[in-house]
C-alpha cells in the first residue's frame, strides 16, 4: 500500500471499465489525474461553466445512467464512467439581422423543425447537469414563445447531454441559443441611456476633457481621485 | 455529495449570525491611502520580496517577473528549428489569430467587419473555441452609461485603482470605448439584466464611484462569450480547435509572419503564413503563482507572453499578480474557485471568526485581499478548515435581508448551484473564503490601436499589459477583451491590406536559444507550457517515457 492509501479513504472507480483506487472526496475530473490522465479533452474552466467535462456513469448498485460534469462532482465507490467531451449536433447559422420574430410567425421551427417532433418524454431534463427544464423551452419555443425558452434556457452550459440522450435528434443547446438571441436583440427594450451616451462620445463631448485626463499631472490626478465622491447606496 | 460545514465550523458560524442584524446597513470606512499602504506591504503578496526573479535575457531584461513565469521565460523553445520545414505552407491567411478566448473570437469579428474575408482568418486554439477565462468571468462588464457616470469619471476609477501604473492612452480607449461595445453587444442579442424601461440593472464593484457594472446573473461571462462564439459560426470563421501555436513565426524582414501550431492530439505541426498575427492566448493563472489555487480556467498557462517575447516583445507589470479576494476556502473540492465580487456589490460582508467586520466590502481588490489575509495570518481571526485551509466568513444571507427573500436565487444561480452540491445553502448560511490567483495585471506592451512594438504582430485581452497598470478593477477585464480585442482585430485587418511578406524563419527562436546560453542559464525545461501538470504523484513516479507505435 502507498502511503497516500494508508492515510486517505479509497474509493473504487471504473474509467471506461477499468478499475483505478482514488482517495473519497475528489471530484472525477481530480479523480481521473489522479490516476494519472493528463487531459487534452473533456476538461475546461474546472468550475461549472464551460461544459467540456460532461460525464456519463452509473453505480454498481444502479442500472440507470446518471450524467453530470466531471469537475462538479465527487467520485463514490464502485463509480462506472466516460467522458463525453464532444456532442456531433448541427447548428444551423443565421443572420441576426434575419430573425426578428415580428416578421414570422415562428423563426425557431425555421430553423430547428424537428421541435415538431418532441415526444415529450423529459429525456432531455433529465440528462441536464444544470437542471434546466429543457423539455419546457423546448416546448416554448414549439410554441413560439422565444422569450420563455432564453430564459429557461439561460443558465445551459452547451454541454450537448440533452441532445445526445434525445430519441427525436433535436439540438436542445443550439436553438436555445438562436432563442436567446433574438431575445437579447428583439424582444426585450434596448437602454435609451446607453444610446444617449453612444451619441454623446460620437459628438466628441468627451474629448476634451479626456484629453485633459490623459494629459494631467500626477499629483492633480491622485487629488482628483481621492477627492472623487462615491456613491454608496443604490 | 458532503453535508456542508462540520460542527466546529458551525460554531464560528453562529457567531457570525449573533452579530448580522448590527452589522446589517452598517459600513466599515474605506481605508486612508496610508492605512491601504500599509496592509498592501505587509500582507499582500506581491510585496514580498521573495517569489520574483529579474530576467537575464530578452526585450525586458532587468524587470522582475514571478518566479513561476521567470522559469518558462528562460526556458528552452518546446520546439527545434532545425526539425521544421517552413517551405510547406499549411495556411496561408490574412490574419491569423492565436486564441479563441473572448480577445481573440471579437478580433476575429472585428477583422470580417473590416472587410476581410472569414476564409482568409484562422483562428488556432488549444482547447475547444470559447474555453477561456472569459467564459468564466460572473461579476459584469464596466460601461459608463448612467446620467450620473462618465467614461471621464470611469477613468480616474480605473487608474486610480491601478495605483496611477496604467498607460494613459490604453485607460482613455477602454473607458471611452466602453458604451459602444456595449451597444454592440445589444445588436448581437446578449440578454443583460434590465429594468422593466430596457435600460441596464446596474452595480458598483470594489473600487468603482459609480454604479457601472453590467451583468447577466452570475453567467455573465459566459452569456457574453457563447454569443460572441455563435456570431463567430453564423460567419463561418475558420477554428482549429485543440490546435494551440507552439512559436511565432517571422519572415527575413523581421516581422511576426505567422505561427507554427501543433496539433494536441497527433503532434503533427502546421505552418501558418498570416500578414497579420494577433496574440489573444489570455493569462497565467495556472501558473499557480507562489502557489496560490486559482479561478483561472485549464489553458491559462501564458503560453502567448512566452511566444511574444521570445519575438521581441517587451512585457510590463507583470511583477503584480491580481489575488482575487474571495475564492472558495471550503469545502475542499472547489478551494481557489471564484466566488464572484457580485456577492459583495448585493451587500455580502467579510467578517471573521468572532463575527466582526474588518474592512469595508468595496475595497479595491488588493487591498480587500491583503485586509482578508491579515485577519487570518496577521490577527489570527481566520478559521481552519479540515485540511489546513484558512478563511473568513462572506456573509451571503445578508443580500436576502437586505434585498428581499430569493435575491440570491435570482442573481447569483451559478453560486447556489456550485454550493448546494456540497449541502451548503448559502441563502441561509455564510461562504468561507481566502484570496486565489485571479489575473495577469501586466503583459505584452502594445499601443492604443492594440499593435505590439514588433511590426505584424497585435495583441488584445488578459495577455497584453498596460491597461489595468498594477490592478485591474472588477468588470474591467471584459471590458478589456472586447476593446482591445476590436482594436486588435481592425488594426491586423487593415495592416493585413497592405503587408508583405518574406521568406518564413524561426531564426529568432535560435537567437533566444543562444541568449539563454551566453547568460550561462542552465535549465532543462522547455516552453510554452501549453496544459498544467495535475496527475498524481505516485503516478508520474513510475512513469515511462515511451511512445507506443503500431
Amino acid at each position: 500500500m502507498s502511503e497516500d492509501e494508508e492515510n486517505r479513504e479509497m474509493v473504487e472507480i471504473f474509467v471506461m471499465g477499468k478499475r483505478y483506487k482514488v482517495p473519497k472526496g475528489l471530484t472525477i475530473m481530480t479523480a481521473l489525474e489522479y490516476a494519472g490522465y493528463k487531459f487534452v479533452r473533456g476538461c475546461g474552466c474546472r468550475g461549472g461553466f464551460c461544459g467540456a467535462c460532461a460525464t456519463i456513469y452509473r453505480t454498481e448498485d444502479e442500472y440507470k445512467f446518471k450524467m453530470d460534469l466531471a469537475c462538479q462532482t465527487a467520485v463514490q465507490d464502485g463509480m462506472f464512467l466516460v467522458q463525453l467531451p464532444f456532442v456531433p449536433a448541427v447548428r444551423e447559422d443565421f443572420d441576426i439581422e434575419e430573425v426578428d420574430p415580428k416578421d414570422n410567425d415562428n423563426v425557431m421551427l425555421d430553423y430547428y423543425s424537428e421541435i415538431a417532433r418532441c415526444v415529450s418524454c423529459n429525456t432531455c431534463t433529465k440528462a441536464c447537469p444544470q437542471d434546466i427544464e429543457v423539455m419546457d423551452y423546448v416546448q416554448a419555443a414549439l410554441r413560439g414563445d422565444i422569450e420563455r425558452c432564453a430564459e429557461l434556457s439561460f443558465d445551459c452550459i452547451q454541454c450537448g447531454l440533452c441532445s445526445i440522450r434525445c430519441p427525436a435528434d433535436i439540438k436542445h443547446y443550439h436553438l436555445a441559443q438562436l432563442a436567446r438571441r433574438i431575445t437579447g436583440r428583439y424582444i426585450h427594450e434596448h437602454s435609451d441611456e446607453l444610446e444617449k451616451r453612444v451619441q454623446e462620445i460620437k459628438n466628441g463631448e468627451y474629448d476634451d476633457k479626456m484629453k485633459e485626463m490623459v494629459e494631467m499631472e500626477m499629483e492633480e490626478l491622485k487629488k482628483l481621485y481621492e477627492e472623487r465622491d462615491i456613491r454608496e447606496e443604490g | 455529495m458532503s453535508d456542508g460545514y462540520p460542527d466546529y465550523m458551525r460554531e464560528s458560524i453562529k457567531k457570525v449570525e449573533e452579530t448580522r442584524k448590527e452589522r446589517m446597513g452598517k459600513n466599515y470606512d474605506r481605508m486612508t491611502p496610508s492605512e491601504g499602504e500599509e496592509v498592501l506591504n505587509n500582507f499582500h503578496p506581491d510585496y514580498k520580496k521573495e517569489g520574483k526573479e529579474e530576467l537575464k535575457i530578452g526585450p525586458s531584461k532587468g524587470r522582475k517577473v514571478p518566479t513561476e513565469l521567470a522559469k518558462l521565460l528562460r526556458a528552452r523553445s518546446l520546439i527545434d528549428p532545425s526539425e521544421i520545414d517552413l517551405t510547406q505552407v499549411d495556411y496561408d491567411v490574412d490574419v491569423l489569430i492565436i486564441g479563441g478566448g473572448g480577445a481573440g473570437t471579437v478580433a476575429a469579428l472585428w477583422s470580417v467587419y473590416e472587410g476581410i474575408e472569414p476564409e482568409n482568418i484562422l483562428i488556432s486554439t488549444k482547447l475547444r473555441h470559447g474555453d477561456s477565462n472569459s467564459m468564466m468571468a460572473q461579476g459584469g462588464m464596466q460601461a459608463a452609461d448612467k446620467d450620473d457616470d462618465s467614461p471621464i469619471r470611469h477613468y480616474l476609477d480605473a487608474i486610480g485603482g491601478g495605483h496611477f501604473t496604467n498607460v494613459p492612452e490604453l485607460v482613455k480607449a477602454l473607458t471611452i470605448d466602453g458604451p459602444k461595445i456595449l451597444k454592440w453587444h445589444e445588436e448581437l442579442g446578449i440578454m443583460y439584466d434590465r429594468e422593466e424601461d430596457g435600460n441596464f440593472v446596474e452595480l458598483p464593484g470594489g473600487g468603482t464611484s459609480r454604479y457601472r457594472l453590467h451583468s447577466s446573473g452570475d453567467y455573465t461571462g459566459m452569456e457574453l462569450m457563447r454569443v460572441l462564439r455563435d456570431e463567430a459560426e453564423n460567419l463561418d470563421i475558420p477554428v482549429l480547435e485543440f490546435t494551440p501555436a507552439v512559436e511565432l513565426l517571422k519572415d527575413d524582414k523581421g516581422q511576426v509572419a505567422g505561427a507554427l501550431l501543433m496539433n494536441l492530439e497527433t503532434n503533427e505541426y502546421y505552418v501558418v503564413r498570416a500578414k497579420s498575427t494577433v496574440m489573444a492566448t489570455g493569462g497565467f493563472g495556472r501558473l499557480h503563482v507562489q502557489a496560490f489555487p486559482t479561478t483561472n480556467h485549464y489553458g491559462a498557462t501564458g503560453d502567448g507572453l512566452i511566444m511574444g517575447y521570445r519575438a521581441g516583445v517587451p512585457i510590463r507589470d507583470l511583477d503584480s499578480v491580481q489575488y482575487h479576494p474571495t475564492g472558495a476556502a471550503f469545502p475542499d473540492q472547489i478551494v481557489g474557485l471564484l466566488v464572484t465580487e457580485k456577492v459583495r456589490s448585493l451587500g455580502a460582508q467579510p467578517v471573521n471568526m468572532d463575527g466582526e467586520l474588518f474592512v469595508n466590502p468595496l475595497e479595491p481588490r488588493d487591498i480587500e485581499a491583503a485586509a482578508i489575509i491579515r485577519e487570518c495570518k496577521g490577527r489570527e481571526k481566520g478559521v481552519t478548515t479540515p485540511t489546513g485551509m484558512q478563511g473568513v466568513w462572506l456573509d451571503s444571507p445578508l443580500i436576502e435581508m437586505k434585498s428581499g427573500e430569493g435575491t440570491i436565487e435570482k442573481t447569483l444561480p451559478a453560486m447556489v448551484r456550485q454550493y448546494e452540491r456540497f449541502g451548503i445553502d448559502i441563502t441561509e448560511e455564510p461562504i468561507l473564503v481566502y484570496p486565489t490567483l485571479h489575473y495577469q495585471n501586466g503583459g505584452l506592451v502594445i499601443n492604443d490601436d492594440g499593435s505590439t512594438p514588433v511590426k505584424g504582430l497585435f495583441a488584445g485581452g488578459e495577455v497584453e499589459g498596460g491597461v489595468h497598470g498594477k490592478n485591474r478593477l472588477m468588470g474591467n477585464s471584459l471590458l478589456d477583451y472586447n476593446v482591445f480585442g476590436r482594436r486588435a482585430g481592425l488594426t491586423a485587418a487593415k495592416h493585413a491590406k497592405k503587408a508583405s511578406i518574406g521568406e518564413l524563419t524561426l531564426d529568432h527562436v535560435d537567437d533566444y536559444n543562444q541568449q539563454i546560453e551566453d547568460a550561462g542559464i542552465k535549465t532543462d525545461r522547455k516552453s510554452p507550457l501549453l496544459l498544467p501538470e495535475y496527475r498524481g504523484k505516485k503516478v508520474l513516479e513510475r512513469h515511462l517515457d515511451v511512445e507506443v507505435t503500431l
